[in-house]
């Protein structure tokens, strides 16, 4: 009997380049501030928000997927023929089915990869970068794309305090290939189902649909997930760090997802981080992006020279689900 | 060793200060949180996880939201702590 033939694995994994889109509007918050009673020193003072960037109605979340996704690809100089997966992690493509993934392949010119998307919300991206990883040290992808893409203002109501203030839209992309060293640490990943209704939306499509609910909105119980967000991700990201092997004094960056200022400054607090790491504060002029979140920051420090390629920065996503991945990686 | 009202009562009014830099000598039995000391949900939440180390007691979410004065604080911790 004739022995199978497997795919060829690689040793190493990096990430090669990233790319990033924003909403084309800068909605600040005295623009949405009347109906949820609140201010700008308000919202500021509880949230960091000084702005959020949403889409207009022309400019769709997959506009901003490709956006995101060509800079990545032309800035890692991969030809997209040869991206074996492209991974869409999202939670508000306005399809059931087919994927997000699948017309982003088509449309970023990756033809025949294959394509899906993820729903791990704000965990997404890294579920993607984790997935990337494997498929790629696996050999069974040469390169991968992983996307974090939200136009999370079709899902928000002006009338919420819990969540729907604090969100914005845009997406984050990343290609991944094989390195000669190590790039992307082993991910410390999971979900806790038992918290399943702490953060979500406001009712099913089908309650929707059957008159039972108005259009659900995004909504969350702050001071439960501010708790989780905090004291149990800290640990995550500890043991992402020992999981990679190095200290926190190692970092050159910290990369949370970005759901509030409060919760970066209490974290970053629990990390007991050096002063030499720079934390990643996107979420002041971005608002809070779900998916799309990590890269975004990640991107905006790059661009604004905060840190240099090569240097190590702790990942770490977390939300509905509750859903959390973190891992180190080398800095594109 | 278990904190008496008082004890509790004075370390909880340090935790109050430490996280929004209110007075500890404001911080007494009837103060509302909310109401009379201002303290918004995510602060509340970092003093009542810093309330369970400093005292030992597991103060879980759904409790949070019963405790409206720093007298039902006190009265919950001293109650429950191990």
């Amino acid at each position: 009997m004739k022995q199978l033939q497997e795919s060829i694995p690689v040793a190493h994994t990096r990430i090669y380049a990233l790319g990033a889109a924003r909403g084309n509007q800068v909605v600040t918050n005295d623009d949405i501030a009347g109906p949820i009673d609140s201010s700008d020193e308000w919202i500021k003072q509880r949230t960091g928000v000084a702005t959020r960037t949403r889409a207009a109605e022309d400019q769709s979340l997959m506009d901003l997927a490709v956006e995101a996704s060509k800079e990545a690809i032309a800035k890692s100089g991969v030809d997209p023929n040869e991206i074996g997966a492209v991974i869409l992690a999202t939670i508000s493509f306005p399809y059931q089915t087919p994927s997000g993934a699948s017309l982003l392949s088509e449309l970023v010119g990756a033809h025949d990869a294959a394509a899906y998307d993820i729903s791990a919300a704000c965990a997404g991206y890294c579920y993607g970068i984790a997935q990337a990883d494997a498929l790629v040290r696996s050999g069974l992808c040469k390169y991968v794309l992983v996307v974090g893409a939200e136009k999370l203002s079709d899902f928000i109501s002006p009338t919420d305090r819990t969540i729907s203030f604090l969100l914005g839209d845009g997406a984050g992309a990343a290609i991944v290939g094989a390195s000669d060293h190590p790039g992307i640490s082993k991910t410390i990943w999971g979900a806790d189902g038992s918290s399943w209704d702490k953060v979500g939306m406001t009712g099913s499509i089908l309650d929707f649909r059957d008159g039972k609910t108005p259009w659900p909105t995004l909504t969350q119980e702050g001071q439960t997930v501010f708790r989780w967000a905090v004291w149990e991700m800290s640990k995550v990201a500890k043991e992402a760090l020992d999981a990679a092997g190095i200290e926190a004094s190692d970092l050159s960056a910290l990369v949370m997802h970005q759901a509030n200022l409060r919760i970066i400054d209490e974290f970053a607090k629990q990390m007991k981080l050096p002063d030499s790491v720079v934390i990643a504060k996107d979420i002041v002029e971005t608002g809070n992006t779900s998916a799309a979140s990590v890269p975004l920051a990640m991107h905006r420090i790059l661009e604004e020279k905060k840190v240099a390629s090569g240097g190590y920065a702790l990942q770490i996503g977390f939300g509905a689900g509750l859903t959390f991945a973190a891992q180190v990686v080398e800095l594109p | 060793m278990a904190h008496t009202q008082q004890e509790v009562l004075a370390g909880l009014a340090e935790l109050v200060n430490d996280e929004t830099g209110i007075a500890a000598e404001a911080v007494q039995m009837e103060k509302s949180f909310t109401d009379d000391l201002d303290i918004d949900s995510i602060s509340m939440m970092t003093i009542v996880v810093n309330a369970e180390d400093k005292f030992s007691v597991k103060i879980p979410d759904e409790e949070v939201k019963n405790l409206i004065t720093v007298g039902d604080a006190v009265s919950y911790i001293t109650a429950n702590q191990d």
